[in-house]
């Protein structure tokens, strides 16, 4: 029988329809794949009980016909989306063992299309990190590694790593991530495969744990453009209990699909050539340049000149949110609890023990940026700079249609390689200003580099675009050819 | 009781003190049974932690999503108070840590509140419109309230009741325009009477539904604000009153020995009438306020305002003047609107047909007379406005005396039957039959020749008695001025 696990989304769903092969025997080869592949560390909880449900119900769904977009697709849902009962702890020891009563959303809306659970990803504790490390429940293993030298683990980027994993060693069809600075884009880019982030607002938040809520997005992660489409029509929506949420309807993005790109017109932003590149990064983006030009599409130098101070101003928005928004881990209601003298006292000990080391870094610098006397100077500061930055892409986007850069400005790096955290926070210098606009964005593989890593091309649209994204993204991956797949180790 | 109008000051060893009062008065939206940003609902005293939804309790990814109705009970509130009401307004997250306080945060409006600058009229003495104040509103905002810390279930554990977490508040902050214990009174009352009227906040201080932030200084006549002490949370008008009454004692007491105010937080204690430290400033919050990411901000349109303002109904002062343009005396006229509930009845019976100053005389006198002695509320008012009404027209066609009436209206508490069918059936009803009148006036003084003598012999107040004396003879029913004229006739 053929390996399931390496088809994609879109060949599911159509081997199921056509009763090629049944969703319980697409689920039982997932489940038997993620019990196989522990070494990478990619899954926190698996849920095999729960993909198979889901399986047998398409199958019988399938009798009379009557069955969702997604029936019989298992996939991964990053630790960040509430499970009802099934552990949700967001990479975090203050939430082990946390099984909330309701469930978030996104994963609802992918459950009542028919998907089912193969279990919960692996993170950076809140999504905050770019490398995995920050985990609690240790590092996500890249399923790839170095084609020369060392057998040294590397990272799958960061924070939706352990569903860049999953997908990339075919442990999942298909992924959900979050994105608040670059979350599902770098890890894509590193990993090798399509991650989404749409437009702020096209999908809910509710049953999200919180990191920076004016950032956090939810994006689906998958091996091509096709399944992106398919898995973000399924995942977006109104929904009236976040009071963020686009009130519009979902486009068929899958049903518009097309990388004939003539008439439009890409940026090439002339910031985003910064020093301690790469080259073959930057010779990637120039192939880019030309697949986009032979799809059509006509290119165009662009400025966006405040994007030197993006990083700094993210630094700033998502921390203090997340300082205020972790607020709620107090000991007190669920999750971890350590008593201690008095009230005060159980908070110190619970919140000592129960984040990780970049976690309080974090909640320290955004309790700062917000305290009495330091506000103005930098928090307000920071949200004028994102007007700023805004307001670049507004006036980018009179001219161009959709933009092009690199994802990340580095391949896969070894776990441990990159230990200061501001070297760490430059992996998300191409990613973080289309989150501070909160336009969609997406990550392409585009190529191997010397040591025959991934590497991807970033597409940023207009707000409310992804139709434009998902084309240019489509018009690449035509292109690129991009076939290469990890070797198995694990 | 002192005169509640005069100038009220503090006199200290070196000499007199003003007192400047402004208050931060917490109205819970009553309108709405549900909270500001979850739809759980808010009844009053039911089981501890049964009021929450995952939004209140925190829970991992929830988010806020406000409650219109509670907006615009809000703007409805502003309106009533003559205020600016801001099309453009924001939440903002106050950062603190505590048991009662879930999220970490509570959302208010610091930098956007929803309604800005108005007004409340206050009136010391209801008989003189020159004792009218005008006491200035800085602001209102909207913003949850927080659950409850229970301190007396565990040896040695606090238990947590969320039920009134998220429920939605209104802070009206006042100006530093009070300048009594007597102002502030009438200050709080006519603002707990405005709300009931708008109907955004029952005003019931007991159930916790209002309660006040006293902010209070003292200054040399003339001389700048001095620094103001605030006691937190106390939930009367009594006690309001008397937390100014000691604060500012206290507050000249200290600066007259030498001392100095110092900016704290002070609580009121009901059992010894004084109000303690809670924290001073220095250990005071730094609460991190900023706009709450979870929220876009609030956007009124004109149509939603003007909505509001359609919404209201007529409020204390337009009824009060109302009342006192239909002949009602400015003190009945005040008495009447004092309470939503009063007004209301008291508008229905005008409405059933009554003649306003006949009708608000007796409100004023048999009806809350007959409420009292009952021990029941205006909402517990066991007669009607329409048989009220039937029972002052019977007055008011002369089927029955004023003296009658309140026989009736006896018979009406008691057996809830309507005034005609009282005066019908046991045949109360006046007469103005001259014969059967005549009669009565020559047998009652044919009983009395001696009283008749004396009358005849300079004893005028006589008169009184004979007439009572035909009454009787007449079980009451006779027409007194048919009585008058026919006594008259046959003693002068």
């Amino acid at each position: 029988m053929t390996d399931l696990t390496t088809l994609t989304i879109a060949e599911l769903r159509d081997g199921f329809r056509s009763g090629e092969f049944t969703a319980r025997e697409i689920a039982e080869q997932y489940n038997s794949a993620v019990a196989a592949a522990r070494s990478l560390n990619a899954y926190t909880v698996e849920t095999p009980d729960d993909a198979l449900a889901a399986a047998d119900a398409a199958d019988k769904a399938r009798q009379s016909a009557e069955f969702g977009p997604l029936a019989g697709i298992p996939l991964g849902i990053k630790d960040l989306f509430a499970t009802r009962g099934v552990d949700t702890t967001s990479g975090s020891r203050i939430l082990s063992g946390f099984k909330p009563p309701y469930e978030s959303t996104v994963t609802a809306n992918l459950r009542s299309a028919g998907a089912g659970m193969l279990g919960k990803l692996n993170m950076d504790e809140f999504a905050m990190g770019s490398s995995n490390e920050t985990s609690a429940y240790g590092p996500v293993i890249s399923p790839w590694r170095r084609r020369e030298g060392s057998n040294a683990a590397l990272t799958p980027g960061g924070s939706s790593g352990g569903s860049a994993a999953a997908v990339a060693a075919n442990i999942a069809a298909g992924a959900t991530g979050t994105d608040t600075g670059g979350s599902i884009r770098q890890p894509a880019a590193f990993a090798g495969i399509c991650g989404i982030k749409p437009t702020y607002g096209r999908c809910s938040r509710w049953g999200i744990v919180a990191f920076a809520s004016s950032l956090d997005q939810a994006g689906p992660m998958a091996r091509t453009v096709r399944d992106c489409a398919i898995l973000l029509e399924a995942m977006a929506g109104f929904d009236p209990k976040d009071s963020t949420s686009f009130d519009v309807p979902v486009p068929p993005w899958e049903g518009e699909l097309s990388g004939d790109l003539r008439g439009k017109r890409v940026g090439i932003p002339k910031e985003y050539r910064i020093d301690g590149v790469p080259a073959e990064i930057n010779a990637l983006w120039d192939r880019g340049i030309e697949w986009l030009r032979d799809a059509g599409a006509q290119p165009v130098e662009i400025s966006l000149a405040h994007t030197r101070y993006a990083l700094p101003t993210y630094y700033i928005i998502a921390p203090a949110e997340a300082s205020s928004n972790l607020a709620r881990y107090d000991g007190v209601r669920y999750g971890l609890r350590v008593e201690a003298d008095g009230l005060n006292g159980m908070y110190s000990a619970t919140r000592a023990a129960g984040f990780g080391a970049e976690v309080k870094r974090r909640i320290m610098i955004g309790t700062y940026v917000l305290s009495a006397g330091f506000y103005e100077a930098y928090f307000t500061k920071a949200q004028k700079v994102r007007s700023l930055i805004k307001r670049d892409f507004a006036a980018a986007f009179e001219q161009c249609d959709l933009i092009l850069t690199p994802t990340a400005p580095s391949a896969a790096f070894g776990i441990g390689e990159t230990t200061d955290p501001l070297a760490m926070y430059l992996n998300d210098v191409f990613a973080v200003p289309a989150s501070l606009a909160g336009l969609p964005a997406m990550s392409v593989p585009g190529g191997l580099d010397a040591q025959g890593l991934p590497l991807g091309l970033h597409l940023i649209g207009r707000e409310l675009d992804e139709q434009g994204v998902l084309n240019a993204g489509l018009a690449i991956e035509e292109r690129a050819g991009f076939t290469a797949k990890p070797q198995r180790w694990w | 009781m002192a005169d509640a109008t005069a100038p009220f000051c503090i006199s200290g060893a070196t000499g007199e003190w003003e007192v400047v009062v402004g208050l931060e008065v917490h109205a819970q939206i009553t309108a709405t049974a549900s909270k500001l940003f979850s739809g759980a609902a808010t009844a009053y005293g039911a089981e501890p932690n049964t009021q929450v939804s995952l939004v209140d309790a925190a829970m991992p990814g929830m988010l806020p999503v406000p409650n219109r109705e509670c907006i615009r009970q809000a703007v409805r509130t502003g309106l009533a108070l003559d205020a600016v009401i801001n099309r453009w307004s924001r939440f903002d997250r106050k950062n603190y840590f505590y048991a009662d306080l879930p999220q970490g945060y509570q959302i208010s409006q610091l930098f956007h509140p929803l309604v800005g600058e108005g007004e409340v009229e206050i009136l010391l003495d209801e008989n003189d419109e020159a004792t009218a104040r005008r006491i200035g509103i800085e602001r209102i905002h909207v913003e949850q309230d927080a659950g409850k810390l229970m301190h007396d279930q565990h040896a040695t554990m606090s238990y947590v009741d969320l039920n009134r977490c998220g429920v939605a508040l209104m802070e009206i902050v006042s100006r530093p325009d009070m300048r009594s214990p007597a102002e502030a009174g009438a200050y709080l009352r006519k603002l707990r009477a405005i709300l009931r009227y708008v109907g955004s906040c029952d005003g019931n201080m007991e159930e916790g539904s209002m309660r006040a932030d006293v902010n209070v200084s003292v200054r040399r006549p003339g001389e700048p604000f001095g620094t103001r002490t605030e006691t937190k949370n106390v939930n009367s008008v009594r006690f309001v009153m008397a937390t100014i009454e000691h604060e500012a004692r206290r507050q000249v007491d200290l600066i007259e020995e030498g001392g100095t105010i110092v900016q704290e937080t002070r609580l009121f204690d009901p059992d010894r009438g004084v109000t303690r430290a809670l924290r001073s400033k220095e250990d005071a919050h730094d609460y991190r306020y900023f706009p709450d990411p979870d929220l876009l901000p609030l956007e009124l349109d004109e149509a939603f305002v003007e909505e509001c303002r359609a919404s209201l109904p007529e409020l204390p002062d337009a009824k009060r003047k109302r009342y006192e343009g239909v002949g009602i005396t400015p003190y009945n006229a005040a008495v009447l609107t004092a309470e939503v509930e009063t007004a209301r009845w008291f508008d229905a019976l005008l409405e059933a047909g009554a003649a306003p100053a006949q009708a608000a005389n007796w409100v004023a006198a048999e009806l809350f007379g007959a409420l009292n002695r009952l021990g029941k509320s205006m909402e517990e008012c066991p007669v009607a406005p329409a048989s009220a009404s039937e029972l002052l027209g019977l007055v008011a066609d002369k089927t029955i005396s004023t003296t009658l009436s309140k026989q009736v209206f006896e018979i009406m508490l008691e057996t809830g039957e309507g005034a005609a069918e009282i005066v019908e059936k046991r045949g109360l009803k006046q007469t103005s039959d001259t014969g059967a009148i005549d009669a009565a006036v020559d047998q009652v003084l044919a009983a009395n020749t001696d009283k008749v003598e004396q009358y005849k012999s300079g004893k005028p107040q006589l008169f009184g008695f004979f007439v009572g004396e035909v009454m009787k003879a007449m079980a009451g029913k006779a027409n007194p001025q048919v009585v008058n004229e026919r006594l008259r006739a046959k003693l002068d």
